[in-house]
């Protein structure tokens, strides 16, 4: 059974990284605003004027 | 702020979306093949074509190619647009696309040629795990890439659930897929046994977790606010269903064992978390729901959100099942049957396959700049799918209780109701094939589609880069010109134990972890011992056949299960085992103790048609079993390989191993010559035989030297099936 080990191991390793980055988010006030990305997620924002882009 | 000019790339979306129709198709076309061998063994087409080697095509397939693409679609599209940024490099964005879909076809190629690992889901060989991993990567770094550059400083909750999707797959298919190679097609798990099952259900329910659900949710907290044109219900309980969602995951792998010879303390685990899963899961598919309150009017006029509301309620059902199945009472009776192919079907052709033709609807029409060629179609499509979802689930589940309840019938004086195990395969084939005319129409329903987008995209015209404009990230902090990178690191105190740990971790690991699996693999019961080198030769070949996809070797500790097969499995019993075969669903009998329960001669006469032997049978023929040359020339090669994981074979056997295997093989000849059956010892099917002659024996034969040392013993018949339950403490139920 000693590979539990191991899975726990690379479980909590991943679930550390998680951590790391729940921490981050919440620091990096990620989290402050917690409606305003919803709506402005619906807004793709094309330019006003045509571009020299072409396909 | 100065709005800087950028385009979205679109081809790389388009080329993805493609292959997620086509890998569909042939994903689903597999399934009904699939589905009809086990109505008409005819259907088993010779010897690249049995249900054994098309039934991984089939699940690959669906899971990786047309899953897979889904995910690289929604996830290429979306996340440009979340971060107003184009991916971080084209380049890598080809490498991903033209990566994953010649890994897909050698896939397909080399699971007909009966090159498999023999683990569930993870049955590719070895140089392909390789490329998976290495275009895997490509992909990560390609989207880590474009969330660094990005111009949108807030990280939408999609995209969280697109990273944990790629950090958490990496590391389950690194874990999975440690094997040694014996050839360029040919490796064994490093893992033998209990340990390879419980890596294999770790990274098997993980990947149902990380690949089939993580990112599909952030495509659903994508697309339907996109096509119902308005903000998610909660974007607050999004993050709390993210968070939650992650951290109770990963430690429900061991629900898939229950009842099997994992230690019980980590089979309860499984079950606690399973049970806790449905508070995120249900979290996240209101939060999807509810997202169109007060709009479901126009739910019935826009087909995409039809299907998305369908693969919603579909991922609240299976959400729901999933747990219940968890529990050890429900388990004993859904596991090994066809419910379990029921539960993953409504996950499969539900919440993935309408969530995609959802997206595919909305998404085809906007990259070629055109409207959907016939919501008509799309209507027709919907019915399809849905009857076909219906008609496939609803006859698993009277499938897989009717069975589950005939394996488990005692008549009244204590026998098997249903000794036969064949009696209750017959009982339930009426809702096979109902299953394969619900497979059918849903099939029907995505070529309908495939129509409808052919023609839309015909309509319109790609837009392969899409402009947009966007100002750029200001910056919030600025490192101080001059001073050393560590000292960045130096000022985070928590953050740098936390990277030493990991690191430590890490370099643990990475040096201990070897021989700590190969000292564990020392057997507990002394009269378990390692196969001889023709069952070895054997047992590749049983696994090559994908005999596992219909078999299990898992005796449960029920008197349903020890009356029908025999003395219930111990750990100690598949310490050699590399990989364990132990199965998930048995469309036929569990073979752990099938060793000495019949003669050679029955076992060559099923392999080459099991229907003269039992009338019925849904077993393919293995005709060319006999045709084949035993490939004696590997037998050095697997046995040093198996010396290495710590299979205690004497020191310089590689070399005899084959007279050995010659003798072995002479003798099960020449037994069978005695039933007129000729056949040279050189052939696969002696092999075969001598594998399943073996299977289960070990603990058997120190059954017979108690019996035999009791003092009357009044009848001895040889060759009637050896039953050991006498002898067993009757246990469970």
């Amino acid at each position: 059974m000693g590979v539990i080990y191991i899975l726990i191991g690379a479980s909590f390793l991943v679930a550390a990284i998680f951590l790391v980055a729940f921490i981050w988010a919440i620091r990096s006030d990620q989290y402050k605003d917690d409606y305003t990305p919803s709506v402005r997620m619906l807004h793709d924002n094309p330019p006003k004027q045509k571009s020299n882009t072409t396909d | 702020m100065e709005l800087e000019r950028f385009s979205y790339d679109n081809k790389i979306v388009r080329n993805f979306a493609v292959a997620t129709l086509v890998w569909g198709i042939v994903g689903m076309l597999v399934g009904l093949v699939v589905a009809l061998q086990l109505v008409w063994p005819d259907a088993n087409a010779g010897e690249m074509l049995t249900f054994g080697r098309t039934r991984p095509v089939h699940t690959n397939a669906i899971i990786f190619a047309f899953v897979g693409n889904g995910i690289f679609a929604g996830v290429y599209y979306s996340l440009q647009r979340l971060l107003k940024a184009r991916m971080f490099s084209d380049f890598l964005s080809k490498v991903n696309f033209w990566g994953w879909q010649s890994i897909i076809v050698l896939a397909a190629v080399s699971l007909l040629l009966g090159k498999t690992t023999g683990k569930e889901y993870a049955e590719l060989e070895w140089p392909i795990d390789i490329l998976i991993a290495l275009v895997w990567v490509s992909f990560g770094i390609n989207m880590l890439g474009t969330i660094l550059k990005r111009r949108e400083r807030h990280l939408y909750v999609a995209i969280w659930f697109y990273i944990a999707t790629f950090v958490t797959v990496a590391m389950l298919h690194i874990v999975n897929s440690i094997e040694i190679p014996v050839s360029l097609f040919k490796s064994y798990s490093w893992y033998a046994g209990v340990q390879d099952a419980l890596v294999q259900w770790w990274y098997g329910h993980n990947a149902v977790a990380f690949f089939l659900t993580t990112p599909y949710l952030g495509l659903m907290y994508y697309f339907i606010p996109k096509a119902a044109n308005r903000p998610v219900y909660s974007y607050k309980l999004s993050i709390i269903h993210f968070w939650a969602l992650i951290f109770l995951y990963i430690w429900a792998g061991p629900h898939h064992l229950l009842y099997s010879a994992l230690p019980d303390w980590a089979q309860s685990l499984g079950t606690v978390f399973s049970i806790m899963l449905i508070a995120p899961s249900w979290g996240g598919m209101l939060n999807g729901l509810l997202t169109l309150r007060g709009a479901w009017d126009t739910v019935r006029e826009n087909p995409v959100l039809k299907f998305m509301v369908v693969a919603v309620t579909c991922y609240g059902m299976a959400t729901f099942e999933g747990p219940m199945m968890s529990l050890k009472s429900v388990n004993a009776i859904s596991h090994f049957t066809d419910w379990t192919i029921g539960h993953t079907h409504v996950g499969g052709l539900g919440w993935n396959g309408f969530l995609t033709f959802g997206m595919m609807y909305w998404l085809i029409p906007k990259l070629y700049n055109t409207k959907l060629h016939s919501v008509r179609m799309a209507n027709i499509h919907f019915w399809l799918g849905t009857l076909g979802i219906v008609f496939y689930v609803v006859p698993m589940y009277f499938a897989g209780i009717t069975q589950s309840l005939m394996w488990k019938e005692f008549n009244p004086d204590g026998t098997l109701a249903y000794p036969n195990f064949l009696e209750t395969v017959l009982q339930i084939k009426y809702a096979y094939a109902m299953r394969a005319f619900g497979g059918s129409l849903y099939l029907a329903g995505a070529v309908v589609m495939v129509l409808n987008l052919i023609k839309t995209a015909a309509a319109g015209s790609l837009v392969a880069n899409e402009d947009a404009e966007a100002p750029a990230l200001a910056k919030v902090y600025q490192a101080k010109a001059g001073s050393h990178w560590h000292r960045v690191i130096e000022r985070r105190p928590v953050q740098m134990l936390v990277f030493s740990l990991v690191l430590v971790a890490v370099g643990g690991l990475v040096e201990l972890v070897p021989t700590f699996l190969i000292k564990s693999n020392i057997p507990t019961i002394s009269s378990v011992k390692p196969y001889t080198p023709l069952e070895l030769q054997g047992r590749d070949i049983y696994i090559r056949e994908g005999c596992y996809t219909c078999h299990s070797q898992m005796i449960r500790p029920f008197r349903s299960e020890t009356a029908r097969y025999g003395e219930y499995s111990k750990a100690g019993e598949f310490v050699y085992d590399h990989p364990f075969q132990w199965g998930s669903k048995r469309n036929g009998p569990d073979l752990q103790r099938e060793g000495g329960k019949r003669n050679n001669a029955w076992h060559f006469l099923h392999l080459m048609n099991p229907r003269q032997t039992s009338t019925g049978s849904t077993m393919p023929t293995y005709e060319w079993l006999i045709k084949h040359e035993l490939d004696t020339a590997s037998t050095a090669a697997k046995i040093n390989a198996m010396i290495t994981l710590g299979v205690p074979y004497p020191e310089g056997y590689a070399s005899q191993a084959n007279n050995d295997l010659m003798k072995q093989a002479e003798e099960i000849s020449a037994d069978l010559a005695k039933a007129d059956i000729e056949v040279p010892s050189t052939r696969e099917i002696v092999a075969v035989i001598a594998y399943l002659q073996r299977l289960g024996t070990d603990i058997k034969v120190k059954d017979e030297v108690v019996k035999t040392a009791e003092p009357v013993q009044p009848e001895t018949t040889p060759t009637a099936s050896t039953d050991t339950t006498a002898t067993v403490a009757q246990t469970g139920e």
